[in-house]
């Protein structure tokens, strides 16, 4: 199976160790990770602006690659995932936007939002399935009490992404549980952990993040995991009496599978 | 050729402000058959229908057609109206230019064009309508309830002291419905229990009446006046006439104190044994086996049961039995219940014990409920000193999540809890969070007003975002305060869900075994809004309590009563007139093809040889006959019939076909 990926401007540098072991993963899992040609910066931030077509733009171009190679487009990142998804949303279902970005970008065929977008998570989950990836742990977490910190921008909004229930998701958590962990789950998993507020008002993210620690750690948790490298950053910059160690999903994924060693 | 009367109706300004009247008048004169036309305020008024009546006498009309409402709203009053003059009833055709037409266009000059259009073919209908002749059908003085809650209760009563004959069906195993499981009662803190029980002894105990529990309507044929009702007899697992209800066995049963099987009745809090009454008051005292959980019908062991019985009372062979009934009328008092809060994740009540929905708290607050009456939290068993309520949980909502009504008891119920738990614990803290506070209803806003002002319940205009359980067991309540523009974040011992209501489900199907018509949340639905609101638009069948809509206790208990009154005046009939307009065959055209049988939705189809004589046909051949007391005219086999032989009388094939040229034209 071949997916186009979109792997997002973070994931070239700070978040790097995401990507990386998303690709060896992807390998032993049997599906193949082919890296979009000349993709450019998603935006990180969903442009709300109803007349605002230009910052779209690079969302569609990958989105239309991923068409014309015939292929699912796969994301890591939350942001760029939200980003896609939502911009997908209004190719498919916003004739404006639709109409003005197609004119505009003058492609072959108008791109009409036909190109699935997938989170790797969902790969897991939906096309290889939780209980075939448990099989294929060597190496099972068993003992450990990981929380699933989802933060906001992969669940919201749940009918645009349709990832999982907003409210009470449970795809991290069956993940966990896959790998042998034993999920904890808290109150503060779906929770905003600051976003880029921390670049302005770390006060704010810093509040956030005690919660988050608070909780998770209160409930039992020994680390986190996140699919999101602002979450990450946030969640690294607290000050939290409470903090627990934060990991990249990817990384776990790959300690179960024995693709870590040899690689850090 | 016809001699037709047309009359257009103004209603007022509902037709006359969007279609002009008098055009329509001037522009029908002339349609062929019509020999008179006129125009009036209010057609259906008595000075209306009188200028008919004249017109008829006057100008010998043999036809009419009405230009106004729909039928449904009156072409009753308008056949009535023929029928005085001399007229067959028949003989009039509504043309519906007000629900069809003003009401939903705005342009003057179009709407009055489809006036005309709508005229014109009512008018080309007319013309080959012919006088038909009403049948009668005998009605069976009986009448059937279904839901054994307040509702079915008050109408059973009322209908068996008016001396007809009742039979309640109820699902669970006792009566006493939904508030059966109450506590107090708003606005009077009655106890319901005070107030139902005995109503529940009396329909025991009524010569008039038959309990059916622990069974369900399995199906339903016939029509108004002759329905023949399947009822399933669940296995009781229990001889009702040898079981004295002493209770014995409840106590026995090795299940009992387990606590793995949740008591439906208290929502759960609890565990009950396998073979179990729902509760001691329960009506009739006889206990079920629940048979999915019960160990001696999961794995042949224990009979404890049976053993112990003091009158031999328990039956493991006793099977389901099926009962065919005939009743006159049936009235569906089906209830309601909360909607599933899986999809209100923010709230956490999967995953609190102390986050509860009001029904819990009613079962909580009750001397027989779990904790004897003391208000406690489930996870520790400790009084809680501080409690959030949370109102509109799936009410008012707008996404699919909830419901789009306004379920209309939580805010008097939560004001009773508020102040009931103040009257015994005066030291707790009460929060209740509110969208609106609404409380029509008599002595309803008093009562309100008594929670805040006397007891001093603390009311927070606005939502609740999320209930965040703390690792040390208490609940973080984040919230707004509307009226202060600020965020809340509160820290409580227990929340209460003032979660929607929604029809009991079952009630789909029920509603498609009687084709009694239900809305887009379920509810049934009434025949007219105003003027029909006990009765379903299918003739006999008659609406009471929830199943219609959120109601009160007083409400619903009125509108059982009003249901009642509607049977009763039902089954003081001795016959019904029934509807001429049935499917007639043609044997000329029959060949016996069986088409029209495996259609009718009603078995009114059915063959017998016939001698055939016309134009070159002589000779006995099967042909369709039409049972004219069990067609409803539907049309099915009219459409289905592939030689033309069925036909409906007063919806002919031609009638409709020469509607559609003139329309057409």
């Amino acid at each position: 199976m071949k997916y186009s990926y979109y792997p997002g401007c973070t994931l070239k540098n700070k978040a790097a160790d995401l990507d990386l072991y998303a690709r060896k993963c992807a390998e032993i899992l049997g599906f193949e990770l082919e890296e979009i040609n000349e993709w450019q910066c998603c935006g990180g931030v969903y442009p709300l602006g109803s007349d605002e077509i230009a910052t779209k733009l690079s969302s569609v171009r990958a989105l239309n690659d991923a068409k014309e190679h015939g292929q699912d487009l796969v994301t890591l990142c939350s942001a760029c995932h939200h980003v896609l998804k939502r911009v997908n949303d209004d190719m498919k279902n916003v004739s404006d936007i639709s109409d003005r970005a197609n004119n505009y970008l003058a492609l072959d065929e108008p791109y009409r939002g036909e190109t699935k977008v997938l989170h790797f998570l969902e790969v897991l989950r939906d096309v290889i399935g939780f209980d075939e990836l448990a099989k294929k742990v060597t190496n099972p977490l068993t003992g450990k009490k990981i929380g699933a910190y989802y933060g906001c921008l992969v669940l919201r909004p749940g009918k645009i992404l349709e990832f999982d229930d907003p409210e009470n998701p449970k795809i991290m958590e069956d993940f966990i549980r896959a790998l042998g962990a034993e999920p904890v789950v808290f109150p503060y998993r779906n929770e905003c952990c600051g976003a880029y507020t921390s670049l302005k008002e770390g006060g704010i993210s810093q509040e956030r993040t005690k919660l988050i620690f608070d909780s998770s750690n209160g409930f039992g948790a020994d680390m986190l995991i996140t699919a999101c490298p602002l979450c990450m950053y946030n969640l690294n910059k607290s000050e939290a009496d409470s903090k627990i160690p934060v990991y990249y999903f990817t990384e776990l994924l790959a300690e179960a599978l024995g693709a870590k060693e040899g690689n850090s | 050729m016809q001699r037709i009367g047309v009359f257009v109706c103004h209603c007022g300004t509902n037709i006359a402000a969007t279609v002009d009247v008098k055009k329509v008048v001037e522009l029908v004169r002339f349609e062929p058959g019509v020999v008179f036309a006129d125009d009036y305020m209010y057609m259906c008024s008595e000075a209306g229908q009188e200028k008919i009546g004249e017109a008829i006498k006057e100008h010998g009309l043999t036809g009419l057609v009405i230009c106004s409402c729909s039928p449904r709203m009156h072409e009753k009053t308008f056949r009535a109206c023929a029928e005085k003059a001399g007229l067959n009833p028949y003989m009039v055709e509504i043309a519906n230019i007000r629900e069809q037409c003003s009401w939903i266009h705005k342009d003057r000059e179009e709407a009055t064009e489809k006036a005309v259009i709508l005229a014109r073919a009512a008018i080309a209908k007319v013309n080959l309508n012919a006088p038909l002749q009403e049948g009668e059908s005998p009605v069976t003085k009986r009448a059937l309830v279904i839901g054994g809650g307040i509702a079915g209760i008050q109408t059973a009563l009322d209908i068996a002291d008016a001396g007809y004959q009742v039979d309640i069906v109820e699902r669970e195993p006792s009566i006493g419905g939904r508030m059966s499981q109450f506590d107090k009662t708003f606005p009077t803190l009655d106890c319901a229990s005070c107030i139902l029980t005995p109503k529940m002894v009396e329909v025991n105990q009524h010569p008039n009446i038959t309990l059916y529990t622990y069974s369900e309507v399995e199906g339903v044929s016939g029509y108004v006046g002759n329905f023949d009702v399947q009822i399933r007899k669940k296995a009781r697992s229990v001889d009702m006439a040898a079981c004295t209800g002493c209770g014995e066995c409840q106590a026995k049963c090795p299940l009992g104190k387990s606590g793995k099987i949740p008591s439906e009745f208290d929502r759960g809090l609890r565990g009950r044994s396998a073979i179990y009454m729902p509760f001691a008051q329960a009506v009739p005292a006889v206990p079920v086996i629940d048979r999915e959980n019960c160990t001696y019908f999961k794995t042949g062991k224990c009979g404890i049961c049976a053993k112990i019985c003091p009158s031999k009372a328990v039956n493991y062979e006793q099977e389901d039995e099926i009962v065919t009934v005939k009743y006159g009328a049936i009235v569906v008092a089906t209830g309601f219940d909360i909607i599933n809060l899986d999809k209100y994740g923010e709230y956490a009540y999967n995953e609190s014990p102390d986050v509860i929905t009001s029904i819990e708290l009613e079962r909580l607050m009750n001397a027989s409920g779990p904790t004897g009456g003391h208000l406690e939290r489930m996870s520790d068993h400790k009084q809680p000193k501080d409690i959030v309520f949370i109102q509109c949980v799936g009410s008012r909502c707008d996404d699919e999540r909830g419901k789009p009504y306004c379920s209309k008891v939580c805010c008097m119920y939560t004001a009773k809890h508020a102040m009931l738990i103040k009257d015994h614990w005066p030291d707790t803290n009460i929060t209740v969070f509110y969208i609106d506070v609404r409380t029509p209803g008599k002595n309803f806003d008093e009562f309100y007003r008594r929670a805040v002002e006397q007891y001093h319940v603390n009311y927070v205009k606005g939502q609740v975002g999320k209930v965040i359980p703390q690792p040390d067991g208490s609940l973080m309540v984040q919230a707004v305060d509307m009226l202060d523009n600020k965020q809340i974040m509160k820290k409580t011992d227990m929340v209460v869900l003032a979660a929607a209501i929604e029809p009991n489900k079952g009630v789909r199907k029920i509603a498609t075994m009687l084709t009694a018509s239900i809305d887009n949340n379920d509810f049934l639905t009434e025949a007219h809004a105003k003027l029909r609101p006990v009765e379903s638009p299918t003739a006999g069948i008659f609406l009471s309590g929830m199943a219609q809509g959120p109601k009160d206790i007083p409400e619903t208990v009125s509108q059982a009563g009003a249901a009642a009154v509607k049977v009763v005046g039902l089954l003081a009939k001795d016959k019904l007139k029934t509807n001429p307009c049935t499917a007639k065959c043609d044997p000329m055209f029959c060949n016996g093809c069986s088409t029209c049988a495996n259609v009718c939705p009603y078995g009114a189809i059915t063959y017998e040889d016939q001698l055939v004589r016309g134009p070159g046909v002589n000779e006995t051949r099967r042909v369709a006959v039409v049972n004219n007391a069990l067609c409803q005219g539907c049309g099915a086999c009219t459409t289905s019939c592939p030689s033309g032989a069925m036909d409906l009388q007063g919806f002919s094939n031609r009638q409709i076909t020469t509607e559609v040229d003139s329309i057409c034209r």
